[in-house]
């Protein structure tokens, strides 16, 4: 396969980000808009917002955005190329590692290192919370949408589901 | 642990166990259709309904063993479901029942998945698409805000310092700044790693 080829760009992407997608799919997502939108330019700040909206609504792990992106740089082949090389060389890397770590006298390790990511994997999230609203929030009630839907979710157990769709409803309605 | 070895959840467990907490392993085929329901359930994260299935309706793990292998798939790279999948079914059937779980977790919503990305390319652009879709984003945002706020809440609590810094830090590079991830983590990891192996020699000493 040349390395012109747009599948293998997508898979050389997203099988290298996934090895450095600490804390999972929302922590990977300012490096998802790094190549997707700065870098590479397969899609617009704006295709990338509702690629991420579009897989927060669906079933599913939402790393699947990874589908989508996939899709708009090389159709079908691409989505599912994206899709392999996002969850394969790390969950065959977990599986290898869970043999490792179910020997004895390896405890103390994993404790250590999972405390040492968490602020990292915050500080992803954090960052992709920030890009994300970049694009989004575009006007006063947009930004509000976002806030009171932040509040909510932090004060109550509310299905996220609903939420999402109360956004759409709004969005439908031409209120945001 | 070869996939035609006895079933090697007893294998793993050190400790005694409540037989009764484990049914028998499941076959292949039973596998792939958990993980596939799961993840067909699994709208905003397939998580809570993964634990629901392996812990209380079918009893696969007890929720502490739950906890562990999700512990060690988040401390791990990549998307944390998909790493549970692949370790939680090869406990139960070998490397086989590792794939036949990874498989039933991403094909139906990938499948799914590329049916809305052929959806969005053709009508992507008509207004009511967009306008909807600008909604469902913003909300889609807020809910991230919120994760954010949730997983800080216990850093603020402790008032754990050096905690707080890396993670503004690591916000400012990524965020801010845009630096690329690998650069970022390349730096932050083993510094983040450090420092809290010295504090905890600390507190230990």
């Amino acid at each position: 396969m040349s390395s012109q080829s747009p599948i293998w760009a997508l898979i050389s992407t997203f099988g290298l980000m996934s090895l450095f997608a600490v804390g999972g799919a929302a922590a990977a997502v300012p490096e998802m808009h790094r190549i997707a939108v700065e870098v590479h330019r397969w899609m617009t700040d704006k295709q990338f917002a509702d690629a991420y909206a579009i897989a927060q609504l669906s079933p599913g792990p939402n790393v699947l955005i990874v589908t989508l992106i996939g899709y708009a740089v090389a159709g079908i082949p691409g989505a599912l190329a994206a899709t392999l090389a996002m969850c394969l060389p790390t969950a065959l890397l977990a599986y290898y590692v869970s043999r490792l770590l179910s020997r004895p006298g390896q405890s103390r390790w994993p404790g250590l290192i999972q405390a040492a990511l968490v602020p990292l994997s915050i500080g992803l999230m954090a960052a992709s919370a920030l890009i994300l609203a970049r694009s989004t929030d575009r006007n006063i009630a947009a930004l509000l949408l976002t806030a009171t839907v932040a509040v909510i979710a932090s004060v109550s157990r509310a299905n996220p589901l609903w939420l999402l769709l109360a956004g759409g409803l709004l969005g439908f309605a031409g209120i945001v | 642990m070869s996939p035609d070895s006895a079933p090697a959840v007893q294998e793993l467990d050190q400790e005694p166990d409540l037989p009764a907490a484990h049914a028998s392993p499941p076959g292949l085929v039973a596998l792939f259709l958990a993980f596939a329901r799961m993840s067909l359930a699994g709208f905003g994260g397939v998580l809570v309904f993964a634990r629901h299935a392996i812990v209380d309706q079918h009893r696969w793990m007890t929720a502490d063993e739950f906890n562990e292998t999700f512990a060690l798939c988040h401390f791990l790279p990549g998307p944390n479901i998909v790493n549970l999948s692949m370790v939680f079914g090869s406990r139960l059937r070998g490397i086989a029942g590792g794939v036949a779980a990874f498989a039933g977790l991403l094909l139906p919503p990938t499948l799914i998945m590329t049916v809305l990305a052929i959806i969005y390319a053709r009508f992507g652009d008509v207004d009511v698409l967009r306008r909807v879709l600008a909604g469902v984003s913003c909300a889609a945002v807020g809910l991230l805000i919120a994760v954010v706020f949730r997983m800080m809440t216990p850093l603020l609590k402790r008032m754990d310092a050096v905690a707080l810094i890396l993670m503004l830090g690591v916000f400012a590079a990524i965020g801010v700044f845009r630096w690329p991830l690998q650069a970022v983590l390349l730096v932050a990891v083993p510094v983040s790693v450090g420092v809290t192996y010295l504090l905890r020699r600390k507190v230990a000493a």
